[in-house]
């Protein structure tokens, strides 16, 4: 799995002008991704994870530090990189076709071509019958499918998601997280997922990065050993818990320091 | 989105609000003659009827009905080609917009009828009064609900269109023109009322135009059922504006 790194983090910080003084929410954070590598990155609420998250994808400025596609700096957005967002993504006024066809429509392909790359991404999410669907009618689940079909259709070389599947319910979670997998797999997409689900990161991922609370700096590297290409089923395998468990501990400390944190911020804004 | 359903909705809602309508004026037409409202103040919705061919034959209502008309449209076209643009300007300059939004509030309010005899001053006494005067009314809502629909854009969809590298033209293009036009659309159909109000009522005030003046004459001679019969028109233009709207709006964001 691993090749030449594809991207690479280096020692990138990024500090916040509050109310309260200077926040530091990423901390000297480094890492590289290689070609065809899944990389999770997972922590507490509050860690830095978004932060990082619009760093990479060139969406946020003015921070420490480097960040690398292929040995070449970047600074602001990439055409390598794909995102894939937390919140509701799809363009209402769009068909499942057209918002999918959007990033070919911007390079300039035929429609027919571009409504033919279009369909064959809609199938390979699952929603092959919904081209002529608005977002409206679908379901959340459908919807972010959609959006990680749009970004899979302008065939990133990083695909870079933010907890796409955190609005969903557990359910839909893992069954889009199975299908996740396929892709990837078929793909041998390079993916950075920022997460703070522990089974979807071990399931989906090849390596897990987790973060610490406030300031967010990396405090694990967990290389997930499990056979590839990875079954669904491998959740009910004694290695897959082991790997759960130990990252849980580790992530336990973080999220257990971020919530009393958050409890004496609310208690100090009550007193005010 | 066509779903039979659909249209047998659309349908209902149709009678039903044609239903309405036959409802009260034959409600009116009873009270009138039970003597529980003045005929000679409204007249019988059957005299405004029979007043029809008469006002269409007698008194040229079509090429009034058209005059009007056209003027709504002139002022519509100057609502959109300035006041989206201006919603936009203020959408961009933050500065720009928090020193003027109140303004432009403001205006809304403002009685711009009163203001005809500088519009005469400034344009003499033709369409071009009309029409103007018919624009600056129009144009508070227009900006303001046009405004509204961009500062409303959701942050995700403007970082959708970031992450594909798209040009500033494209990101107003493709993603804040379409994600605003519902809310730019209540800004045109409100305009469009504003409009519409101060094009016939400076029409009925100058003695000049189209349906307004027609109004003004007929009730000078006191012909009531003629004048509501012409109101009657400026209603039917109305009414054909809001369904081209609907229209083009449908046309332009399939999905609203």
């Amino acid at each position: 799995m691993a090749g030449p790194p594809v991207l690479e983090v280096e020692h990138v910080s990024k500090r916040f002008d509050t109310a309260e003084g200077a926040l530091t929410a990423v901390d000297d954070v480094s890492f590289s991704v290689a070609e065809g590598e899944f990389v999770s990155i997972i922590g507490p609420s509050g860690c830095g994870k978004s932060t990082l998250f619009n760093i990479i994808g060139g969406l946020l400025g003015d921070y420490d530090g480097r960040v690398a596609v292929g040995q070449e700096n970047i600074a602001g957005t990439h055409a390598s990189i794909g995102m894939v967002f937390q919140e509701e993504s799809t363009f209402p006024w769009r068909t499942v076709l057209d918002n999918v066809a959007f990033p070919l429509e911007l390079k300039g392909v035929a429609a027919s071509t571009r409504n033919e790359r279009a369909r064959h991404f809609i199938a390979m999410v699952g929603l092959a019958g919904f081209e002529r669907r608005y977002p409206a009618e679908l379901s959340g689940g459908m919807r972010q499918r959609v959006a990680l079909a749009r970004t899979l259709a302008s065939e990133p070389r990083i695909l870079l998601m933010d907890e796409p599947f955190a609005a969903l319910d557990e359910q839909t979670r893992l069954l889009l997280g199975d299908k996740v997998l396929q892709i990837q797999q078929s793909l041998k997409q390079t993916t950075l997922l920022i997460t703070h689900n522990l089974t979807e990161a071990v399931l989906l991922s090849d390596r897990v990065l987790v973060m610490s609370y406030r300031p967010g700096h990396l405090k694990r590297k967990v290389t997930i050993d499990l056979p590839h290409p990875r079954d669904p089923d491998v959740v009910a395998s004694d290695a897959f818990t082991h790997y759960v468990a130990e990252i849980w501990h580790d992530l336990r400390e973080e999220a257990s320091r971020g919530m009393r944190e958050q409890e004496t911020r609310v208690l100090a804004e009550g007193k005010r | 989105m066509t779903s039979p359903r659909w249209r047998q909705s659309r349908a209902a809602a149709a009678a039903l609000g044609a239903g309405t309508v036959l409802l009260i004026v034959v409600c009116v037409e009873a009270l009138i003659r039970a003597g529980a409202i003045n005929r000679f103040v409204v007249p019988l919705p059957s005299e405004i009827l029979v007043a029809f061919p008469r006002i269409i034959a007698e008194e040229n209502v079509l090429h009034r009905f058209l005059q009007t008309a056209q003027e709504v449209l002139w002022a519509s076209v100057l609502l959109a080609v300035v006041g989206i643009p201006l919603a936009v300007l203020l959408y961009r300059m933050r500065l720009i917009r928090l020193a003027t939004e109140t303004w432009v509030a403001a205006l809304a309010a403002a009685p711009i009828v009163l203001m005809y005899p500088l519009f005469l001053v400034i344009f003499g006494r033709t369409a071009t009064t009309i029409v103007m005067i018919g624009f600056a009314a129009g144009l508070a809502p227009v900006i303001l609900k046009s405004l509204e629909g961009l500062l409303a854009t959701r942050e995700v969809l403007l970082n959708v269109g970031r992450s594909f590298r798209l040009t500033p033209w494209q990101q107003f293009s493709k993603i804040l023109l379409p994600a605003a036009l519902p809310s730019v659309f209540i800004g045109l159909k409100l305009g469009l009322v504003f409009a519409m109000i101060n094009i016939v009522g400076v029409e009925f005030l100058i003695n000049f135009g189209g349906l307004g003046q027609l109004i003004n004459e007929l009730a000078e001679r006191y012909d009531l059922p003629g004048t509501y019969g012409a109101i009657f028109f400026v209603v039917l233009i109305s009414v054909l504006f809001f369904v081209a709207m609907e229209r083009l709006e449908r046309w332009l964001r399939p999905a609203s």
